[in-house]
């Protein structure tokens, strides 16, 4: 019932999420809506991470979610830094 | 009975998901975007991590997802805060509903310092004598 829900169901909605999540990514008017939208999208595949780890009964995957939302939170704050010191204004 | 626990915790952790994709996509500028992607994406994240924790009942499981609930609840809020104090320097554009804003008047762009106080319209043509200042002066 779980693989079943997660193949037709969980799966489907997340990557509806991703697509939306880069169409912002792709139309964002500033260069911080593109941070947010990639912020986003870092949050979505550590969802997507739980549940591949859930399909294959793998716990080892955990770790990958650790690393991922590691990386997406420092690069929210390096892009956020570089910004407000100075980065490009008007894109 | 545990099936169905999974079950409801993907479904309402992937439903937040949408709902925070939806309103990246849909909301109209930058300040309620990100209200919508960091809280309900770290809602839907910390769903799906419990999700885990009862689809596997072990306590390595456990333990693995409390790590990393624990470093979304701490870093959402910080990389928010982040994004947005650097879209208020910058100065993206605020959506034109927006009622309140209450740093405009409380706030200097030029020395970054935040008084609590409004100013004055009529003392703007004054010049500040400390304005080159970028900290309070000391009580």
């Amino acid at each position: 019932m779980i693989d079943s829900l997660i193949i037709h169901v969980i799966y489907p909605m997340l990557a509806l999420a991703l697509l939306m999540a880069s169409i912002r990514l792709a139309r964002g008017p500033s260069l911080l809506d593109r941070v947010v939208a990639l912020e986003l999208m870092a949050s979505i595949v550590v969802g997507v991470i739980g549940v591949h780890t859930i399909q294959t009964a793998t716990l080892s995957f955990l770790d990958v979610a650790i690393v991922v939302a590691l990386i997406a939170f420092l690069a929210a704050v390096g892009f956020a830094r570089f910004i407000e010191q100075g980065g490009p204004r008007n894109d | 009975m545990i099936d169905l626990l999974v079950a409801f915790f993907l479904l309402s952790g992937s439903a937040f998901m949408l709902l925070a994709a939806l309103g990246v996509l849909r909301l109209p500028d930058l300040p309620t975007r990100m209200h919508a992607s960091t809280k309900a994406g770290a809602m839907g994240a910390i769903l799906i991590m419990g999700a885990v924790v009862f689809a596997f009942l072990e306590w390595i499981a456990f333990a693995r997802s409390a790590a990393i609930v624990l470093f979304i609840v701490l870093t959402a809020p910080i990389a928010a805060h982040a994004i947005g104090r650097a879209g208020y320097f910058v100065g993206v554009p605020l959506w034109n509903g927006t009622i309140k804003d209450e740093l405009r008047e409380r706030y200097d762009r030029e020395t970054h310092a935040l008084r609590s106080v409004v100013k004055r319209s009529d003392t703007d043509a004054d010049p500040d004598p400390d304005s080159g200042e970028r900290r309070p002066p000391p009580r």
